[in-house]
């Protein structure tokens, strides 16, 4: 019955923008860190969301047909920000290079809060699905007592 | 008399298949809000229906109105669902994006809500009308008593 396949693509759904949620944990916690070069500076981390079909393709449909309508979602992945992060001249910081300078991580705040407002908008329409077609069963099964 | 129950309730159960498989579907397009790449789908209602209804069926779905979201052809059209069953496979379309989004994305949240809300409404008045049914037969039965 396509309602149970619901909470799998929900639950999917959710599980993946908690993912996400936690990247965002992650980078507003280390947003000031430092360290002392470069390299080792912290990079904001963003998962990478992929669509999966459980039942990919019907038996013998041609290449290019429409997949199977229960397309749940995976993080494919955590991919590290390429941007360039700043660097502050703190001499007395006992992380400074030999010129005295440390390497802020490149975690843009304000990105970040945006970010976790559309994770959690989303995780709250998943949520809502899944209570929507919890109700539906259980209204389903009531169809014959009167 | 005998009673012949498909007859007896009607287009409802075919349509509650399509409610349920649509909302599968709308489910599907809000888990992948997200996701870059992700091409938002429907069911072309009208057509499912119309097939699940032409099993012998009198009734059949309104004709078009305005108003109505509008979906892309997907996939290669594909023969009528066989007696009895009533697949949406290949009435599965794309949604043409009102506002396309740089990562390809084209799932509208806020309208992919509204469709799972007037799905379920939809889903809750077909349950309602088997239930009248229901309880038709069972006042037939008991005489009303």
């Amino acid at each position: 019955m396509a309602l149970f396949n619901i909470f799998n693509i929900a639950g999917s759904g959710m599980s993946a923008e908690s993912v996400r949620l936690n990247t965002v944990a992650s980078n507003l916690a280390n947003a000031d860190s430092v360290s002392s070069s470069p390299t080792t500076a912290y990079k904001a981390r963003y998962p990478v969301f992929q669509a999966i079909q459980s039942s990919l393709m019907s038996p013998g449909a041609a290449a290019g047909s429409m997949p199977a309508a229960d397309a749940a979602v995976q993080v494919r992945g955590i991919v590290e920000s390429t941007a360039a992060g700043t660097a502050s001249y703190q001499p007395g910081n006992p992380l400074a290079d030999a010129n005295g300078y440390v390497y802020n991580s490149n975690v843009n705040v304000v990105e970040q809060m945006a970010d976790m407002i559309s994770a959690s908008r989303s995780y709250q329409n998943d949520a809502q699905v899944l209570e929507t077609s919890k109700s539906l069963m259980l209204d389903t099964l009531k169809i014959a007592q009167g | 008399m005998p009673l012949d129950l498909n007859a007896y309730l009607g287009i409802e159960p075919d349509a509650l298949k399509v409610y349920s498989q649509r909302a599968e579907v709308l489910a599907a397009n809000l888990a992948n809000a997200d996701t870059p790449g992700y091409q938002a789908r429907d069911i072309d209602f009208r057509a499912a229906l119309a097939a699940a209804g032409s099993r012998g069926d009198a009734l059949q779905p309104a004709p078009a109105g305005a108003g109505e979201l509008t979906l892309a052809p997907g996939g290669t059209e594909s023969a009528p669902a066989a007696e009895g069953t009533v697949s949406t496979q290949q009435f599965l379309k794309y949604r043409v994006p009102l506002a396309p989004s740089l990562d390809g994305n084209t799932v509208d949240s806020q309208m992919e809500e509204a469709q799972f809300a007037q799905n379920t409404v939809r889903f809750q008045a077909a349950i309602t009308f088997l239930q009248n049914r229901f309880s038709e037969l069972t006042t037939a039965i008991t005489g009303g008593q």
